[in-house]
């Protein structure tokens, strides 16, 4: 009775049946399918942050409070380089095509590869 | 429990914090609860703001090129390559698929301590009839059921209850709390329309084929409580699980047996009083039908009630575009029966099975919930074809020798 059960790799197990996929390009479901992951756990976090607010309006600080908040100018720098920090890691593929424009002939691995492989 | 407003105009899922948690049920943490909340809003929003926009598109851009179908094949076929209706689809197979995951995290997560609390409220009890010997019919053994991975059958580990646990915790999701607190809204519809029409019917025994969890056969035990009563499924996790269950809320008059309702030769001739089937037939198969209807008409006694619920048959009057959107379960989310089974004229096939066509019942139902706590599904607009929380009957009734 001691088998150890792993819910991170049994949670998202497949039902027996093939999968159908609807969308004329299926990376696009798939896309879609992790899209909506994310969103569900975005609001999890909202109602996560929701109960927060309102236990602290139990605690006397308010919803006008947390609306009307203005950070210091030095939490406000703290606030701007964490969301600049945020979109340079979710928007990386861009950063890295723009500057692979510069190198319109780079060789890629496997070329490299090829090309040390020879005698 | 989590109160509600009554003076609210606030029209949607009740909170997950509303259900009933029984001594059974999985703890689930704040974000686990959040999870199951944002789904059946999900579930919601499909059914109520994206499926009448398929139902527009198929008027308006579908119907014109594909005019006169005579088949819901032909207009499923059609739908198919409608880009709305790909996505809604995409979506809702989704949504399914995130429910299960969401499900089985928290049920497998704490599988230990669910697993050793079933055993210790089930072990040694005689109400709890396992027979491993009881083989899988191929319907239950070739697919998952509403991509429920493990279907109502397979242990993880001996013991294993996870598989039942997940389908308490998370079908409030998919009816978006349509079924009551504990998930009884199918049997309390059915003791309500029992009571109502058949007010001096005294079952002494009582039989629920296909049973699961026994959430649906509860309410009737508990209606009828000097009634001995049976809940009769294949699968081992869910009656031990159901057993368990029953305990914990108090219902002590029903037996959870393991048997194939084809077959169900230990119980004489005559010895049930009402056999009951809540959502259970379109699970099954035509070769299977025959024998279960057979078996049902025998075990009744005279003066005896059969009655299966299901969701509407696909009768000439239902639309075309209807019928090709309710057989939605049948080709994308596992229930490959449904498609036929609401094709079969049922009259037919209880005749077939014994029954004369004057002892034939017909009927309506729907979930009969706690309405301060949750949505009522008889009066609601919204229609998750196949889904909502509202169903036919079609029974027989044994008239007295």
């Amino acid at each position: 009775m001691t088998q150890q059960i792993d819910p991170l790799a049994l949670a998202g197990a497949k039902p027996k049946g093939k999968r159908p996929y609807f969308l004329e390009d299926t990376d696009a479901e798939r896309v879609m399918a992790i899209t909506m992951a994310v969103a569900q756990e975005l609001a999890v976090m909202r109602e996560r942050l929701d109960t927060v607010e309102r236990l602290l309006e139990s605690k006397g600080i308010s919803q006008d409070d947390i609306e009307s908040f203005v950070p210091t100018p030095e939490q406000a720098d703290q606030r701007g380089a964490w969301t600049q920090e945020y979109l340079a890691r979710i928007m990386r593929i861009y950063q890295q095509e723009i500057e692979a424009l510069d190198q319109p002939n780079e060789p890629s691995s496997e070329e490299i590869g090829h090309e040390l492989a020879e005698s | 429990m989590a109160e509600t407003n009554a003076h609210s105009n606030y029209d949607g899922p009740p909170d997950y914090r509303l259900v009933g948690e029984h001594g059974m049920f999985p703890k689930t943490t704040h974000d686990e609860k959040a999870r199951f909340n944002f789904l059946a809003h999900l579930n919601r929003h499909l059914a109520s703001r994206v499926l009448p926009g398929v139902k527009t598109a198929y008027e308006t851009r579908i119907e014109p090129n594909n005019p006169a179908p005579n088949h819901r094949n032909q207009v499923r076929k059609a739908l198919l390559k409608d880009p709305l209706f790909q996505h809604w689809s995409a979506q809702r197979r989704n949504t399914m698929e995130l429910r299960q995951q969401a499900g089985r995290w928290v049920t497998l997560r704490q599988a230990e301590e669910l697993n050793e609390r079933a055993r210790e409220l089930t072990e040694g009890d005689d109400r709890l009839q396992l027979d491993p010997s009881v083989e899988l019919p191929s319907y239950l053994s070739k697919i998952d059921h509403h991509c429920m991975p493990g279907s109502y059958h397979d242990e993880i580990v001996p013991g294993d209850v996870t598989g039942a646990a997940n389908y308490d915790c998370g079908i409030f999701v998919t009816t978006g709390g349509g079924l009551g607190r504990f998930n009884d809204g199918g049997g309390q519809a059915v003791v309500a329309w029992m009571k109502e029409n058949r007010p001096d019917f005294a079952p002494k025994r009582i039989l629920d084929i296909g049973g699961g969890l026994g959430q649906n056969v509860l309410p009737i035990a508990q209606a009828y409580p000097d009634a001995e009563v049976i809940c009769l499924d294949t699968g081992a996790p869910v009656l031990r699980y159901g057993l368990a269950r029953a305990k914990l809320m108090g219902v002590e008059n029903v037996r959870f047996v393991q048997a194939n309702a084809e077959d169900l030769s230990m119980y004489p001739d005559g010895y049930f009083d009402w056999v009951q089937s809540t959502m259970f037939l379109h699970e099954t198969s035509v070769k299977a039908m025959p024998k279960i209807m057979k078996e049902s008409h025998r075990l009744l006694a005279p003066g005896g009630i059969v009655m299966h619920v299901e969701q509407p048959q696909y009768d000439p009057d239902m639309p075309l575009y209807e019928q090709a959107i309710r057989d939605w379960d049948a080709f994308y989310n596992n229930e490959p029966f449904w498609t036929k089974l609401h094709e079969l004229d049922l009259d037919q096939w209880m005749v077939d099975a014994g029954f004369k066509r004057e002892e034939l019942l017909h009927g309506g139902v729907a979930a009969v919930v706690d309405t301060e706590l949750f949505p009522e599904h008889g009066t609601d607009e919204v229609e998750d074809y196949g889904r909502k929380a509202a169903w036919h009957i079609i029974g027989g009734e044994k008239k007295a020798a």
